[in-house]
């Protein structure tokens, strides 16, 4: 089962990461910088789950789920956080903002795969 | 290159970004200029730092840095207002992660020591911080696990790429197969986060067999649904060796969303009569979907229930068939996902060989100015107006090409409050270093040649420059110093400055040793100026004694030579007391250059634009004789060294007469002036530098070589060692005359 997933990380490496793992499965993957970009982008790459940052410039992860969770089009798509375990308050926050489920950093291929497949519907 | 290692090598450059925004922001924090952004920058930078490397499992790198985030994170809320020296500490753990990074790419190794040592300054840090009464309310109970922070235990995990296949499989029932009975009923805020039941039981099914049953007790008249409610519960039965972990780790997400129970009704498959118990339902989820869907397929209104996902993919099932939108690299996507990357990486070897093809184009277009002239073609003419546009397209070619080796200074001004750090602590001065012009631009190659010198300038400017607190407490100064480098544009080449406030240039300690190493005579008088230039000179090193700063066996003339190989000037003017000031002038580029052609005998010469001040036409009765060798010329009040260039270079046997020719007055950097004899003056014109000790050898006198526009190859003339040359052969002769003014 081919997804398209939009990643939305600050980092270079942190998207190359993902992107590697998830093409790797055989993804279709898009890419945003911050929040602010995710949302921008919603429309061009209607992603099927999406895997974002908390901690962006601009517009961080919260505010960027709150965005997608008030659009009309985009509210149904799941939304994975990427989190440390060290933060469950981040969690708890990212939850009400209206996230999906999340992954733990620093992540494992298999486990990401799988994370994604778990909200995929 | 393996997908892997190029990710890393993405991840090592975009730490160096990070590392320097993290440097620049505790510094602007420090001097109480951060704002908010500022802050989440700072803690951007450490974090994502920290993410990288656990991709990576740089463990050095990740436990320092979870260590670092902690710390910094405890202080978060009060971050615009630590101390000075709070700050001082978060700095030197900033360089240490540079060392680390440095470290994980196959640098030096960091001494575990300074890790730790540095573990322990920071907790140091947030204990006084805890201790200070504005933190003291919220600090008492995160203060504790800090103290163990080294041993906080960030496992880091590496991502293992080839594990992708597999896993996900239904797990087999094994010989110890239990039944479990789950009660799922979802609350409204599941679907609220896109979770879906359907999902979270296509997931049980992965863990054996279900048998599921739909609870739709609660589901109002359709008139009274709310779309977005959850109105269905579930009990499932599930036959499978998996533990109640595992079930729970299906359910992790939504854990807060729904109501769960999760109950094991027997350890033997045989031994579990009471599946009759159970309500006839349907007993996968494929049946379960089906009755969905037919359920809402008849009533529009609830299609919310469905989230869009869901939709959209039941409709792309067929898959391969349908043509959905490339997300991954569309112009538009790739657009949008850089907006920062307005930049291009291009190979320097690229950027040369336009930059020496555009050299080419630039003598190929004077030559064909030139055989248009020759050929007679007036300005009026359009091959005359065609070839002034062809001129000025060139130049602005040129330009820009030149343009893109430009970089701003930023890249070797960044590296040194780091340094100044380091040398402040080494010598226990304290130092302030202030910045400006870092914007300004100068080729790539300068700029990567001017570290060195530069480094070894701040080094000495701390070390030898300025006192010792209670040395300038005691001479009436503030006991912190203040070095000043600063950059900016003058006349077509870039002027560094590299100023201290200490005390200045000891001239009669500098004289001393220069007389006692033979550098100058014992009868020789020299010029405040002069003196402090001394310190130029080769094998002339004032240190007493040889510390581990500035004596690393490179003096100044090391760093005079690097600039001059540059093509550049250094001067120093001091003023005891009050400091001393360091001027380097280089040029812009190594590559063209603005420049008077003349000739001399049947030698065409460049003399660079910016060393000429004015072209005179001499007259006898202004010219002196000295010698048989040595003529001055006056001009206006003083009087000026005249200079045969043609004689000089060996160009010709004897002198010429000064009213045979045309003088140009020339300035070196260190403001000595000279006249130059030559025969006439062509014209003016940039010109291409090619280097002659690459293409041929050193020349004295001779800087470079260029091509004409006849094609004739013409030598550009180092004027700095003209003067230097006139200078140290007649010094002693010719000076007291230089200093005299004359009424007349």
């Amino acid at each position: 089962m081919s997804l398209r997933i939009l990643t939305v990380d600050d980092s270079r490496t942190i998207r190359d990461m993902l992107k590697l793992a998830l093409i790797q499965e055989g993804f279709e993957v898009a890419q945003a910088v911050d929040g602010e970009h995710g949302l921008e982008v919603l429309d061009d790459c209607a992603p099927e789950v999406i895997i974002t940052d908390i901690n962006m410039p601009n517009m961080d992860g919260f505010s960027f789920i709150e965005g997608v969770r008030a659009s009309e089009k985009w509210r149904g798509v799941p939304i994975l956080v990427l989190t440390t375990e060290s933060d469950p308050e981040k969690k708890k926050r990212a939850k009400q903002a209206g996230a999906t489920g999340w992954i733990i950093k620093p992540f494992n291929a298999a486990k990401l795969v799988d994370a994604v497949r778990r909200v995929a519907a | 290159m393996d997908p892997i290692e190029e990710i890393k090598q993405t991840f090592f450059q975009e730490c160096e970004e990070l590392l320097a925004e993290l440097e620049t922001g505790l510094l602007t924090l420090r001097a109480g200029d951060g704002d908010e952004e500022t802050v989440n920058a700072v803690f951007r930078a450490v974090h994502s730092v920290k993410g990288g490397a656990g991709a990576f499992a740089l463990d050095n790198l990740v436990s320092f840095s979870h260590v670092f985030e902690t710390v910094m994170e405890e202080m978060r809320s009060e971050c615009q207002s630590q101390s000075r020296e709070t700050f001082d500490v978060l700095l030197r753990a900033a360089d240490l992660l540079v060392d680390l990074v440095r470290e994980a790419r196959g640098g030096a190794v960091v001494a575990t020591e300074r890790t730790t040592l540095m573990t322990t300054e920071l907790n140091n840090c947030l204990a006084q911080n805890a201790a200070s009464p504005a933190s003291e309310c919220q600090s008492e109970d995160q203060f504790e696990p800090l103290m163990e922070a080294d041993a906080l235990g960030f496992v880091p995990q590496q991502i293992i790429f080839d594990d992708l296949d597999g896993d996900i499989e239904p797990t087999s029932s094994g010989q110890s197969a239990q039944i479990w009975s789950i009660v799922f009923a979802p609350h409204n805020d599941l679907y609220a986060t896109a979770n879906d039941a359907v999902v979270l039981l296509r997931e049980l099914s992965r863990l054996g067999e279900i048998d599921t049953v739909l609870a739709m007790d609660s589901l109002p008249a359709l008139d009274a649904i709310e779309p977005e409610h959850a109105y269905f519960s579930w009990t499932i039965q599930l036959t499978s060796d998996c533990s109640e972990d595992d079930i729970r780790e299906v359910f992790d997400f939504v854990e807060d969303e729904c109501d769960l129970e999760i109950r094991r009704l027997s350890n033997d498959i045989q031994a579990a009569p009471d599946t009759d118990t159970i309500t006839p339902a349907p007993n996968d989820i494929d049946r379960f979907d089906a009755a969905r869907s037919e359920l809402l397929g008849t009533d529009p209104a609830s299609d919310a229930l469905i989230s869009d996902t869901r939709t959209a993919t039941t409709e792309a099932e067929p898959d391969e068939t349908v043509e959905t939108p490339a997300i991954t690299e569309t112009p538009q996507a790739q657009q949008a996902a850089s907006p920062q990357q307005s930049t291009i990486r291009v190979d320097l070897d690229r950027v040369d060989i336009l930059i020496n093809l555009v050299g080419e184009l630039v003598i190929n277009q004077s030559m064909l100015a030139q055989h248009a002239g020759v050929s007679g073609f007036s300005k009026e003419q359009g091959v005359g107006t065609g070839l002034d546009e062809l001129e000025r397209l060139t130049r602005e070619i040129q330009d820009s090409v030149m343009a893109i080796r430009a970089q701003p200074v930023k890249s070797v001004f960044q590296r040194m409050p780091r340094l100044v750090r380091e040398i402040s602590a080494q010598t226990g001065k304290i130092v302030r270093l202030e910045t400006e012009g870092e914007t300004t631009e100068v080729d790539k190659t300068v700029i990567e040649k001017l570290t060195d010198p530069l480094t070894h300038m701040i080094r000495n400017a701390i070390d030898h420059g300025l006192e010792t607190p209670e040395q300038r407490t005691a001479a009436g100064k503030p006991a912190e110093g203040v070095v000043r480098m600063s950059a900016n544009h003058r006349s077509g080449r870039i002027i560094i400055q590299i100023s201290d406030d200490g005390a200045g240039i000891n001239r009669d300690r500098v004289l001393e040793i220069a007389r006692h190493k033979g550098l100058i005579s014992h009868s020789e008088i020299l010029s405040h100026d002069e003196i402090d230039n001394l310190i130029f000179k080769p094998g002339f090193s004032t240190a007493e004694e040889v510390s581990s700063i500035s004596g690393r066996g490179v003096g100044m003339d090391v760093v005079k030579r690097s600039i001059e190989s540059l093509g550049g000037r250094i001067s120093i003017s001091s003023t005891p007391g009050t400091g001393s000031v360091f001027t380097m002038s280089l040029p812009l580029t190594l590559a063209v250059l603005d420049g008077m052609v003349i000739t001399v005998g049947d030698q065409a010469l460049i003399v660079p634009l910016n060393n000429v001040i004015e072209t005179l036409s001499p007259r006898a009765h202004k010219i002196k004789y000295l010698g048989p060798h040595e003529r001055v010329m006056a001009l206006r009040d003083q009087h000026v060294p005249l200079v045969d260039l043609g004689h000089l270079m060996g160009l010709r046997d004897h002198l010429m007469e000064p009213s045979g020719g045309v003088c140009i007055l020339v300035e070196n950097d260190a403001g000595a002036q000279i006249a130059l004899l030559v025969d006439d003056i062509l014209g003016q014109r940039q010109v291409v530098i090619k280097s002659l000790e690459q293409n041929y050898r050193k020349v004295d006198l001779i800087a470079a070589a260029t091509i004409l526009g006849d094609g004739r190859v013409a030598l550009i003339v180092d004027i700095d060692a003209v003067i230097c040359s006139r200078q140290s052969s007649s010094d002693h002769t010719i000076r007291p005359l230089e200093q005299t003014s004359l009424a007349s």
